[in-house]
C-alpha cells in the first residue's frame, strides 16, 4: 500500500450499522478520499455538536486494503462521550469527520518480509485490530502461520464471532473471562501466564506479538510474554484505554 | 467545513480554556507505550548526553538528584485526545542538565529503554520548559509510567516525555525518531494539534 505523505481529514458516510452483540455496533463507512489502509491501523473521529463542541477519539479499522468502504466496530463505554453515540444515535446517511489512516507501527502487512509465526492477543474491543490483521492473512494463499488469543466476557460478547468461526488459516482460541460456552469444558476464568502459555506460540519459535485491548490487560500479557521468554522486541502492544 | 452531528450533545466535560483542542479531560492516568514495560532499575540507571565531539556527560541516580530536583505543576497532553491538567511532578530541569554541554547542534534524539527514540529540537528543553521527572503526584514514576525516570516536556504532546529515558544524543538536524517515523509529527504542539504529518 502506497504510504499517504500526509494524514488528512475525509468525511465519511454511515451506509451500514448493526448490533454485532448487544454493546456493540459494527459501522460501514463510505469514504470516497480514503487512501485504503494495512491490517491493524485505526483512525481519528471527530464529532462535533451543533453549538461547536467537539470530541475526538480512536477506532480501529477492522478492514484493511484498498477500499473506500471502511468498517469499524465500536464497543460501548457506557459512562463514555463518545461511544454511547456511536453505537446508539449515529445513523444511516449522516456523516462524521474522520482523520487517518494513523498508526504505522502495529500494522501487518501480506507483503511483509519477516514470515516467523504472528500471534495475536487481544482483550475486549482490543480485538479490532487483530481481527483485521488475521482476516488480511486470510485472503492470502501462503505467508506466515497465524494464532490469535481472544479474550472476551462471555460467548454474547464475542465480537466478529461468525468470522472467526470461518477463518481456516488463523488458529482461533476463545477464553471466556466470566461466562463459558454451554457444555464447555471449561470453567471461565481471565487469562493467567500458564492459560497463555498453553495457548500460543512457544518463545522457541520466535513468533511476532500483537496485544490490544484495554490497559491492565495489555499490561499484564506483555509482562508474562516476557516472563516466558519472548524477546520485548518482537511485542507491540496497542491500549485502548479504560480499566476493565 | 466541519460536519454537525446533530444529535450529538456530548457529556461536556468541562471545556476548560486550558484544553487544547480535539483534547478531553480525564481523571485517570491512562498508560500507552509500543511494548511490554520494561523493568529498569535505579541502582543501575543512569542519564547521558553526548555531543558531536563524543563527550558524553553522565549523571547516575543520585549524581542527578544533586543537580537540584524542582517541583513542577503542569498540564499533559496525549496524542490520543485526553489530557491532565494541574499534575503535580517532581524532576531535574533540562537547563541545569545543559550547563556545561558545549554544542553547537540544535537537537537532540533521546534514547530509552527498549528502544525506544523521539527528536526535540534544543530550544524545546531549555529555559525552564522540560525535566527529568523522577516523581509525579507525590510517588516515585511507577515502572509503567516510565519509572525511574522519564522526560517531561508538557508544552508539547506526551509521546515526546519520553518514558524510561537513558540519554540523548545531539543532533545536526530534526530526523525524526520512533513515533516520528510511524506517523506523528515531528515537533507536536497541541495548541496547533501537530498530531500526524
Ligand atoms: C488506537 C486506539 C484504537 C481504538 N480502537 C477502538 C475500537 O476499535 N473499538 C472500540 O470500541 N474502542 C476503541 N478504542 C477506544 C476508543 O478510542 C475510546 O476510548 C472508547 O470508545 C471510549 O470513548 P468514550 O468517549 O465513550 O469514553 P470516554 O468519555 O473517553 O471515557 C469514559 C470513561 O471510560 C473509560 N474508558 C475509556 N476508554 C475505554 C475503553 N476502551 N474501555 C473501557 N473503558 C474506557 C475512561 O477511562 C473514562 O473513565 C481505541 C483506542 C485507541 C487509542
Amino acid at each position: 500500500m502506497k504510504t499517504p505523505s500526509r494524514i488528512r481529514w475525509h468525511l465519511g458516510r454511515v451506509i451500514s450499522r448493526r448490533f454485532e452483540t448487544e454493546a456493540a455496533v459494527r459501522l460501514e463507512l463510505d469514504v470516497p478520499t480514503w487512501p485504503g489502509n494495512n491490517a491493524g491501523a485505526h483512525l481519528d473521529i471527530r464529532l462535533t455538536a451543533p453549538d461547536g463542541y467537539q470530541a475526538s477519539r480512536s477506532y480501529s479499522l477492522a478492514s484493511s486494503g484498498e477500499s473506500t468502504r471502511v468498517v469499524l466496530v465500536v464497543q460501548e463505554v457506557t459512562t463514555g462521550e463518545v461511544s454511547p453515540f456511536l453505537v446508539r444515535y449515529l445513523a444511516v446517511g449522516e456523516e462524521v469527520q474522520i482523520q487517518g489512516p494513523l498508526g504505522r507501527f502495529f500494522v501487518w502487512k501480506p507483503t511483509d518480509p519477516d514470515r516467523s509465526p504472528v500471534q495475536l492477543i487481544a482483550g475486549g474491543s482490543g480485538v479490532v485490530p487483530l481481527f483485521s490483521m488475521a482476516a488480511a492473512r486470510e485472503h492470502e494463499a501462503e505467508g506466515a502461520a497465524f494464532r490469535l488469543l481472544y479474550s472476551v466476557r462471555s460467548p454474547r460478547d464475542t465480537l466478529f464471532a461468525d468470522e472467526l468461526a470461518g477463518f481456516s488459516r488463523t488458529i482461533v482460541d476463545i477464553a471466556h473471562t466470566r461466562e463459558s460456552a454451554p457444555g464447555a469444558g471449561q470453567p471461565p476464568g481471565r487469562l493467567t501466564r500458564e492459560t497463555i502459555a498453553a495457548s500460543t506460540f512457544p518463545a522457541s519459535l520466535s513468533p511476532r506479538i500483537f496485544v490490544c485491548g484495554p490497559t491492565p490487560f495489555v499490561e499484564a500479557v506483555a509482562g508474562w510474554l516476557v516472563e516466558l521468554g519472548h524477546d520485548p522486541a518482537r511485542i507491540r502492544t496497542e491500549r485502548f484505554g479504560g480499566m476493565s | 467545513m466541519d460536519v454537525i452531528n446533530s444529535s450529538f450533545g456530548g457529556r461536556r466535560r468541562s471545556r476548560d480554556t486550558r484544553l487544547p483542542p480535539g483534547q478531553t479531560l480525564v481523571d485517570d492516568w491512562p498508560v500507552l507505550s509500543a511494548g511490554p514495560t520494561p523493568n529498569v532499575d535505579e541502582s543501575r540507571w543512569s542519564f547521558s548526553i553526548m555531543t558531536e565531539d563524543k563527550v558524553t556527560h553522565r549523571w547516575n541516580w543520585d549524581e542527578l538528584h544533586e543537580v537540584g530536583v524542582e517541583d513542577i505543576v503542569t498540564d499533559i497532553h496525549c496524542v490520543t485526545h485526553w489530557s491532565k491538567l494541574d499534575m503535580a511532578w517532581r524532576g531535574v530541569p533540562f537547563d541545569r542538565l545543559f550547563e556545561d554541554v558545549e554544542t553547537s547542534y540544535d537537537y537532540v534524539m533521546v534514547h530509552c529503554s527498549g528502544g525506544y527514540t523521539t527528536n526535540l529540537p534544543l530550544e524545546d528543553l531549555l529555559e525552564g520548559q522540560a525535566w527529568i521527572a523522577t516523581e509525579a503526584e507525590g510517588e516515585p514514576l511507577s515502572q509503567e509510567h516510565g519509572g525511574p525516570a522519564r522526560l517531561l516536556v508538557p508544552h508539547l504532546y506526551f509521546w515526546k516525555s519520553a518514558k524510561w529515558v537513558l540519554g540523548m544524543d545531539m543532533m545536526p538536524s530534526d530526523d525524526p525518531g520512533f513515533w516520528e517515523q510511524n506517523g506523528y509529527h515531528l515537533r507536536g504542539d497541541p495548541w496547533r494539534e501537530e498530531r500526524y504529518w
